[in-house]
């Protein structure tokens, strides 16, 4: 397992395409998003652009990491070999968790820097928000995108797979790190961080047992 | 093949004739035998469609998670086309649940439409199941397809839960605009009883006769293009010219 996530880090670090390619759409979101609100909105939905750039971008860079294997036949050689096909999920979940991290965190600077949200006064409880929904986004993409990259029209049938079912993720995530970025505890956001962290086991064990049945041959 | 061989002369024989009896019972109950509830008038009526179109919706999408369930394990086509079928009846029943909900809400909430719990949780049911529609007729040429929609199902039983808990806080958070709905103030008149039991059967039938004739239709389908790979690999002569 650790091998698959070597390798899958080490591609992404050695071409630095995506993560490069990642970061200026996420810029261009978050500008798309800066041009169509007026200053002050901008500001109240801050935890909602945050949210939704991560999502629609992450989108894109999960169905990447699949997209790459497929594309050099690589993918054969991976299933080939001697793992649990639970530890390939597991591999591409942490890598995919790891872009989206460096993904979050130039996004949030924008947020400071761009939508004048102001500097976090609860860092640590907002990267902790953060950890907890990009893990869960990260698994149920991870896995749906085993089933989209198969398909003819993957761009298009990714989202509409992850999207209806990352409801929990969207609604709790946000609202978390709203209370956190006005300056709250992590206690004020409790309720949600505990619907965000049943969501994120249930994710995860359920792409860990499942995954294999989507890539018999 | 064995279970449907044993459900198939009651579901071809006596279901369909006990759903008609059921449904025109259930009509007449509806127009004919309840009276008018005293606050709300006759669009109450639409209730006892509603409510079991709603429970026919859920026992749809339960099943087909079941059904899923079962196929990953034993691998029988005949749980895939269950499934399949479970998840198309289970989404006539919840476009229905969606389309008389507003047509009660106008009058009595003042709205066609409400973020409440209950609603938005049968709004995002219904975009699962819809995409599970679509990824079925994205993928139809692909062998794995059936594996793909039976994780959808799966997961997505899994997640209405969370979903479920998520929509109740995050409406909790927020100030309802409209007035919330008056709760179940609990039936008193026999006669609604009497109705809603009658219709709750109608729609469990019609349920059960739709998901049958579905899975029949997908079973035959099956075996045609089975039958069309026989006559192609007989040499591929064009046998009485055999379209899908």
């Amino acid at each position: 397992m650790w091998s698959i996530l070597r390798k899958d880090l080490l591609l992404e670090f050695r071409t630095r395409e995506a993560i490069a390619a990642l970061i200026v759409l996420v810029v261009l979101i978050v500008l798309t998003f800066t041009f169509s609100l007026d200053p002050e909105g901008a500001r109240a939905a801050a935890p909602a652009v945050l949210w939704v750039t991560l999502i629609f971008a992450g989108l894109l860079a999960v169905q990447r990491t699949f997209l790459v294997e497929r594309e050099s036949g690589a993918w054969y050689g991976l299933l080939l070999g001697p793992v649990d096909r639970g530890a390939i999920f597991v591999a591409k979940l942490i890598a995919n968790l790891l872009v989206l991290a460096i993904a979050d965190v130039v996004l949030t600077l924008l947020l400071v820097l761009v939508l004048g949200t102001g500097v976090p006064t609860a860092p640590l409880e907002l990267v902790f928000v953060n950890a907890l929904g990009l893990i869960g986004f990260s698994a149920l993409a991870t896995l749906f995108a085993a089933i989209s990259v198969r398909l003819r029209a993957r761009e298009l049938l990714l989202p509409l797979l992850v999207l209806p079912l990352l409801v929990p993720v969207v609604i709790c995530a946000v609202e978390a790190s709203r209370i956190v970025l006005a300056g709250g505890g992590a206690a004020a956001a409790a309720p949600w961080l505990r619907v965000l962290a049943t969501f994120d086991v249930i994710v995860t064990v359920a792409g860990w047992m499942l995954f294999e049945q989507l890539v018999l041959e | 093949m064995t279970i449907r061989a044993r459900i198939a002369p009651v579901a071809e024989t006596v279901l369909p004739g006990l759903t008609f009896v059921a449904m025109i019972a259930a009509l007449g109950c509806v127009f004919l035998y309840v009276p008018n509830e005293r606050m709300q008038g006759a669009v109450q009526r639409i209730f006892y469609f509603h409510v079991n179109a709603a429970w026919s919706a859920f026992f749809g999408f339960g099943l087909a998670a079941a059904a899923s369930a079962l196929f990953l394990w034993r691998t029988d086509e005949t749980y895939d086309r269950l499934a399949r079928a479970a998840v198309e009846v289970g989404m006539l029943f919840c476009t229905m649940v969606l389309v008389t909900g507003p047509i009660w809400a106008r009058p009595i909430w003042g709205t066609w439409w409400t973020w409440d719990p209950r609603l938005t949780m049968t709004v995002i049911l219904w975009t699962i199941y819809a995409v599970y529609l679509v990824l079925r007729a994205m993928g139809e040429d692909d062998p794995q397809i059936a594996r793909y929609a039976a994780v959808l199902a799966i997961v997505g039983v899994l997640d209405v839960p969370l979903i479920m808990i998520s929509v109740r806080l995050w409406r909790g958070m927020h100030p309802s605009v409209i007035s919330a709905p008056a709760g179940q103030g609990g039936i008193q008149d026999s006669r609604m009883i009497v109705t809603l039991v009658v219709t709750l059967v109608a729609f469990t039938l019609l349920f059960l006769w739709l998901v049958w004739r579905r899975f029949e239709d997908l079973r035959l389908e099956d075996e045609l293009h089975a039958l069309e790979d026989d006559v192609d690999a007989l040499g591929g002569r064009a046998v009485g010219g055999v379209t899908p």
